[in-house]
């Protein structure tokens, strides 16, 4: 007798539980599922802030200690490949927010073409960056063993010096040049390791979207890797000013 | 099905992508023509000024910030305050020590 009423129960909870196949059981609804998974990835995007926070602070602080080296070491990076490759990932940012919306709108080979741009787009931001790395090795500026303060003391002897007509640094101030070249590499590396990381999960996500993924109702994955993509623009808006241009004058 | 589970999914229209794209592009160019204007200790204060609107743009556009939950914004906004936390107290230990003697 008091199976009835449980029994009408049952069978409610089951029809409010009917389900896509892409919602985990132990979500009451597809709308919950996404807040939470949402709400997730944002939590891990404030780890990434507290991450690279700590190296924009050292960054700060050792700029304004060591300034006049920071300045000199500054002026050996190259304002065009730096607003090229800001323009190149504000792109890709703009393509990867088109493939959320073909996504969302269920167009399935204008997502693969926006994936297949971001992707094009990161390979073009990252052999940019070799390219400048590769100046900084020629020229003995990356950090260590090799490191050398010839630009600084000397600045006649380097053309980029003498661009800027930077005046020599005691020896004490040149070698905190090495400083800079070690944030430059920890700051612009990171950025290019999560570039990679992205690029990577770019290719799986073409793989994926060209089997019709993503397109059926399921949006949540191309979503919160859209938010990770546009993260990385984001360090990089801060790293490009911060980098490149705020010494050109000094 | 109970009501609460149709909210809405906003889906952000081309035309915005697209729009504040070009924003970010006319930004990048301000940036860099700014930085060629001798403007003495405002040149990074307006790179960086610059940096933020660009910054704020991609958050509620392009990471649809705008048009998100409540949780999401306080969540957002949880992260930029404990943010400038860990900056400011940081600065504020260095300031008030022997600052810039090496």
């Amino acid at each position: 007798m008091s199976d009835s009423p449980v029994m009408t129960q049952g069978v409610m909870e089951a029809a409010k539980h009917a389900h896509p196949p892409y919602q985990r059981h132990h979500f009451e609804s597809v709308a919950q599922q996404a807040d939470a998974t949402n709400f997730a990835m944002w939590i891990f995007l404030l780890t990434e802030i507290m991450f690279f926070g700590g190296l924009f602070t050292a960054y700060l602080i050792l700029r304004n200690w060591y300034y006049p080296a920071f300045v000199a070491a500054s002026h050996q990076l190259n304002i065009g490949w730096g607003t090229g490759n800001t323009a190149v990932l504000i792109s890709s940012s703009f393509t990867m927010a088109m493939g959320v919306w073909c996504a969302e709108t269920r167009r399935k080979s204008g997502l693969v073409l926006s994936l297949v741009l971001t992707f094009l787009l990161g390979l073009v931001f990252l052999g940019i960056k070799t390219i400048e790395y590769s100046e900084k090795i020629e020229k003995h500026h990356v950090p260590g063993f090799h490191y050398s303060v010839q630009s600084f003391v000397n600045p006649a002897s380097d053309p980029d010096s003498v661009a800027y007509g930077d005046k020599p640094l005691a020896m004490d101030m040149a070698r905190k040049t090495e400083l800079y070249f070690f944030l430059y590499f920890a700051m612009t590396g990171m950025h290019a390791l999560h570039m990679i990381i992205g690029i990577a999960i770019l290719g799986y996500m073409i793989f994926r979207a060209r089997a019709g993924a993503y397109t059926n109702g399921h949006v949540t994955f191309v979503e919160n890797f859209g938010l990770y993509w546009h993260f990385v623009d984001i360090i990089w808006i801060f790293l490009f000013p911060l980098l490149y241009l705020i010494s050109r004058h000094q | 099905m109970s009501g609460h589970d149709e909210q809405e999914h906003h889906i952000v229209s081309p035309k915005v992508y697209l729009a504040i794209f070009a924003a970010l592009l006319v930004l990048t160019a301000l940036t860099v023509a700014a930085s060629f204007v001798e403007m003495g200790i405002f040149n990074p204060i307006v790179a960086l000024a610059i940096a933020v609107v660009k910054a704020t743009l991609v958050v509620l556009f392009f990471m649809h910030v705008k048009y998100s939950t409540k949780l999401t914004k306080l969540t957002v906004g949880a992260g930029l305050f404990t943010f400038i936390v860990l900056v400011g107290m940081t600065l504020s230990d260095y300031i008030t020590r022997a600052w810039g003697r090496w």
